[in-house]
Formats: C-alpha cells, structure tokens, sequence
C-alpha cells in the first residue's frame, strides 16, 4: 500500500449503537489522515475523540458516512490486514502480567507471524528498530509491571510501531507523563511521521504542545462537528477560542495559551527587560494584576534591573532582591483599599 | 512418578516386574498381570490425562475470563454433570438400578453417559448465552447456571433414600478408577482432541492477554477466538467429569503453578507447562489416594486439595506477592 495509505471520511457519525436505538457523539465529520503527517485531535472532554479514534481504527462502526482505508471500505478488510495499515495506542491500560517488555513489543507482530506466532529473523529486526525507535532498548528486558508510566507509555507506542501500519492512531498518549516525558513522547512520534511517513492521529488535551508539534490540528467542538487546520492557522481565526473559551477562561492568541479571568482589575506599571521581565509579568498576572502603561491608574510601579526589583508606591520606593520576596510582599498587601 | 504410581498400591509390585509386564514379556503371574495392565496401567493413565485436560482447561479458562481465579467449571459443566448423575443415581435409579450396579458394567456406563450429557446441555446453554453477552457476563452467568443446578441436585437429594446418597456423595468425590480399556478408547481421544484443539490457539490467546480492543487491534477475531476455546476448555472439563467426577482444584493449581515455575504468560510455554504440572500433579494425588500400603482408598477430591494447597501457598509465599496476571 506504500505511500498512499491513507483514511477518508465522508459525512461520518461516530457514536454507539445499542438495542435502545443509537447514541449519536458526533455528525457530518468529513476527515482525511495522509502518509507523512502528524495530526493532533483536540476537543473537551466527551467532544468524542476516543470515539472517532476508535472508528477511524475500524474497532467500530460508523453510525453513518462512508470511511475508506486505501480507498476500501472499513468494514470490508479482514482484520489481518486492517491490523498490517492501523496500529493503535489506547487509554485502557496494558493488561500486562507477568510479561517482558520484550514480549509485548513483540505482540505487535501478530497480523504477520504464522499460526502459532513464532517470529522470524525479520519480525525481531523490526521489533529491535521499534524499540530502538521510542529509546526503549534499556527496558527490553524488564517486566512490565515493574515499568513506570512513561516507560510503559513508550512500550506501547513500540508494539504498535512493530505492527508496521503506515497508519498509527493514538488516543491521550501523553496523560499520565510528567512534561519533560510529554515533550519527549511528542518530538519522538512527530519524528517518526515524517521519517517513516506515517499517518500519524493523537488525542491530546494538552493544547500548548499540540500547538508546537501537530502539523495539522483537528479540533471536535461540543456540538460535534470537526474544524481541521494548521495549528497557526486555527490560532489566527479564532476557531480555537471558540471551541475551548469558556467563562472563566480565556484563549489568549498572544501567548498561545489560556488564562483564567483576572480577579481583580488592578494594574502595574511594570518596566524593564529580559528574562526578569517576562517571568515578572507572569507572577503578577498569575496574582490577578494586569500590566498598565498609564501612571495614573496604575496601584504601584516596578522597576525590573538585573539583580533587584523597584516598587513605587505612593512615592516610596522599596527593593526586593529576588523575585520570591516580591511576592511574597505583594501577596501580603491588601490590595482592596 | 508415573511408575511409582503403577507399582504401589494396595498391592506392590517390584519396579522390574512392573516394566517386563508393560513391555510385554512378563513371566509374572496372571493375577498380578492382570492388576497391573487392567486396573493400574489405565487408571494411572487415565490420571495423567485428566490431569493434563485439566491443566490446560484450567489455564484456557483463566486467560478467556481475565481472571485468576477461574477454573474448568466456571461454565457449570461440573454441576451440569453432577445434575445427570443425581437424576441417574437419585431419581431414575430406584426403579431399576441398583448401587452394585452402578458400580460396574452398563451402570457405570450409564453414569457416564448421563455426567458427560449433563455437562453437555449446561455447555450449550452458556455458549449459547454466551454469543449475545460480553464475557464477563459470560463468567456469572455461568456461575448462575451452576447455582441453579446446584439447587435442582439438592432437591434431588433432599428426596433421596440414604443409601442413594452414599453412592451420589461417592461419585462427587472423584475417582479414576472407573475407566476401563475399552472406555478409554472414547477417553484418550477426546482428551487428546481437546488439547490439541487448545494448542491451535495459542497465538491468539497471547493476544487475548491485552485485552479485547487491543486483540482485535492485531487482527485477532475475539469472538472467534473465545468461542472455541471456551468449547475446547469445556469438552476437556466435561469429558474428565464424564469419566472421573468432578475433580477439583487440579485445574486451577496447574496453570498458577506453571506460572510461578516458568515465570511467564506466554501460552506456547504456559500450556505445555499447565499439561505436564497437571499431570504430575494428578498422577501424584490418585497415588496418594489409593493409599499406597493401606487398604482404604481416600476420596480424590480431599487429597489433590490437600497435596496441590500447600504447593500454591508455598509458592505465594516464598514469592512474597502475586504477581499481576492480566
């Protein structure tokens, strides 16, 4: 199938069927997933991500619309062969007693191992490259139970590299890692799309880092329809405050991420340049203070130099030497008078 | 241990004597002949394979329903069989049968009949069931099916003469006495059947062990899957329940204590594993049973408990935990 695999929705509607009638999620969802592209799927809770992963994996079925693998309908492949183009990571933990890291990665050769899954000299060399790929080879040989979440969350995306499916759909990958893992996972699988050009879907709440590395972002609003563009692109247009903006948050375009409604209306005069100044302005808006360029309607001023901070107030001056002790005074003032 | 198990019993026998008679050219005396190649040879035998079907059932069982503590029976083919037996022995049986012969010939004959049919019609039912539910709902519907027959065998009992119990309380204690050459030939290949039916699912059953999405992800037809196995662990369970009785707790020990042994959940290691542990672990407990020296032959059923317990205690403990299985 090489490089043109890729999966097509027309009009779809994802959602679940039981014997009381249908649940619809989401409707009219035109999509398409290329070779060489890393796309991240953002949207609140119970937009229906899952759900549209789930059904972009063939594991189930559309309510309505038409999905294409390859240019075959989904349901119409065998499930060996969807299992050699759609590899997936999931929420649901890996079940995984009593199993070497080794062996599970090795799990992912199942849609090509005979029937008792013995592996040939082929299937260990790309169980090896997958391991090698997520920077996993330390754990090869550790117990899965004994692994932490992150390690565990590599694993994972190893078994489904072994699968060797040019189209690799990933659901929250990144929820349970600290952030240096986070950005770790996200640089390794944007890497992977482009140099293996895989199709690449991941789910992800974290909109900051969807923003740095998708190449293109899909975005599920609340009433289930999917708004799709380059990440800079759905910035610009407001498309993404719209979907996420709520009333106590706000989408900030200027920095890229969302703040919480200011508390209170006060501002500060705030001067000075450098690294002082950018982190000096985060504690006071992270203190419900917004930045005045006016004088007169500002509480107090502050001065950013390399080592010391100047606070004006009602015409006297103070010195803080570090940034921690600025804060604390400023948290120690009432500010309502 | 195989032939220690031939050899010992209410009568002993010299190892060499035993070997001359098995290969054939024995000068033993007939009566002894006779013991050892018509009562010893396939009872031990009969052990082995039980055990083994057992072992594998067991193993199956626990990898299908995700669950440790899953043995043959949580279909309910033992209480289906023990529902046969009963109505043989407790409802039918006073018109015609007598306890002497239930004990011999057709009477034992027709016990097996009415055990393997028994666990037959409760097999159909479940995997019937089974197809329209997910498989933890398999699991207790299974365990439902097995109350409610549970409950019909009390009945039955409850309206039985004392003598009639006796011979019910007997056969639910096992025995692998009852399996004669030429029961066997119906025994060993269905046995055999059953494991090798098994084995043809190890791939998939590795997979199972990611639970079912990621299964299917691989290209595994869980359903499929399920439902064979689930038929092929089934047949096992029955077929020694059939032939032997409800034999308890093999099929559960085996597969744990394969586990502990090799260290794996790898089935192309686990099920040859769970087949030879159950085997020995049978073999051992029908030798114990029959009292080696000893004229009394203990129920089955207390001593596989009263050997295979401590094993799997010892073996938790030295190992400080259990280990997450699935």
């Amino acid at each position: 199938m090489g490089a043109q695999v890729k999966i097509t929705a027309k009009q779809l509607s994802i959602g679940y069927q039981h014997s009381a009638g249908e649940t619809i999620v989401a409707s009219g969802l035109d999509c398409s997933l290329r070779g060489g592209e890393f796309v991240c799927l953002l949207g609140p809770n119970g937009a229906g991500k899952s759900t549209l992963i789930r059904t972009l994996a063939g594991m189930q079925k559309p309510l309505a619309g038409e999905l294409r693998l390859s240019g075959k309908v989904m349901r119409d492949i065998a499930p060996r062969e969807r299992a050699r183009a759609v590899s997936v990571v999931l929420t649901e933990a890996m079940p995984s007693g009593m199993m070497d890291a080794y062996s599970l990665v090795s799990l992912g050769r199942h849609p090509y191992s005979g029937w008792f899954g013995g592996l040939t000299g082929q299937d260990r060399e790309r169980i090896d490259w997958s391991i090698d790929a997520v920077g996993a080879r330390p754990l090869a040989n550790r117990q899965v139970s004994e692994l932490s979440d992150g390690e565990r969350q590599k694993i994972s995306i190893a078994r489904a590299l072994a699968q060797e499916a040019k189209l690799m759909l990933l659901d929250e990958p990144t929820a349970f890692l600290d952030l240096p893992r986070r950005v770790e996972l996200m640089s390794i699988l944007r890497n992977l799309a482009h140099q293996e050009n895989l199709a690449l879907l991941l789910s992800t709440h974290d909109l900051d880092l969807a923003l740095r590395f998708a190449d293109r972002l899909w975005l599920m609003t609340p009433e289930g329809n999917l708004l799709e563009g380059a990440p800079e692109a759905l910035a610009l247009n407001g498309q993404f405050a719209e979907v996420f903006a709520t009333e106590n948050l706000d989408w900030d375009a200027n920095s890229g991420s969302f703040l919480a409604h200011p508390v209170a209306c006060l501002k500060v005069r705030l001067e000075g340049e450098g690294i002082e100044r950018v982190w000096t302005q985060r504690a006071l808006e992270r203190l419900g203070f917004g930045i005045s360029e006016d004088d007169g309607k500002a509480a107090f001023s502050l001065k950013v130099h390399k080592d010391v901070w100047e606070v004006e107030r009602f015409g006297l001056i103070q010195n803080f030497e570090n940034i921690e002790s600025l804060i604390e005074w400023i948290r120690s003032v009432d500010w309502r008078e | 241990m195989f032939l220690l198990s031939i050899c010992l019993g209410s009568v002993n026998f010299s190892l060499s004597e035993v070997l001359q008679t098995l290969l054939g050219h024995g000068d033993a005396n007939a009566v002894h002949r006779q013991i050892i190649l018509d009562f010893r040879l396939p009872q031990v035998l009969t052990a082995l394979l039980s055990g083994a079907a057992l072992g594998t059932a067991g193993l199956l069982m626990q990898t299908v329903f995700r669950n440790p503590l899953a043995d043959p029976f949580v279909l309910g083919v033992n209480s289906g069989a023990s529902l046969g037996v009963a109505i043989v022995l407790l409802a039918i049986g006073p018109i015609g049968l007598s306890l002497t012969d239930g004990l011999a010939g057709s009477g034992q004959m027709l016990l097996i009949f009415a055990s393997s049919g028994g666990a037959a019609v409760t097999l159909f039912i479940v995997l019937l069931l089974s197809r329209r539910v997910d498989i933890m709902s398999v699991l207790i519907i299974g365990l439902m099916i097995s109350y409610t027959i549970g409950a019909l065998v009390s009945i039955l009992m409850f309206f039985s003469m004392a003598e009639r119990l006796q011979s019910f309380i007997n056969w639910s204690f096992g025995d692998y006495g009852n399996v004669s050459w030429s029961q066997m030939r119906y025994f060993a290949p269905a046995i055999l059947g059953g494991i090798v039916l098994s084995s043809l699912f190890m791939k998939p059953l590795d997979a199972l062990l990611l639970g079912d999405r990621y299964a299917e992800s691989v290209g595994t037809r869980t359903k499929q899957v399920r439902f064979f196995v689930l038929l092929g662990a089934s047949l096992l369970a029955g077929t020694v329940t059939g032939f032997c009785g409800p034999i308890g707790f093999l099929g559960i020990a085996a597969p744990h204590l394969s586990r502990y042994l090799f260290q794996t959940n790898n089935h192309q290691v686990l099920i040859p594993a769970s087949i030879l542990v159950g085997a020995l672990l049978s073999v051992s407990a029908d030798f114990v049973a029959r009292g080696p020296g000893l004229d009394v032959v203990l129920p089955l059923n207390a001593i596989t408990a009263l050997i295979g317990a401590p094993v799997i205690i010892a073996a938790l403990v030295k190992q400080g935990k259990m280990k997450r299985l699935f």
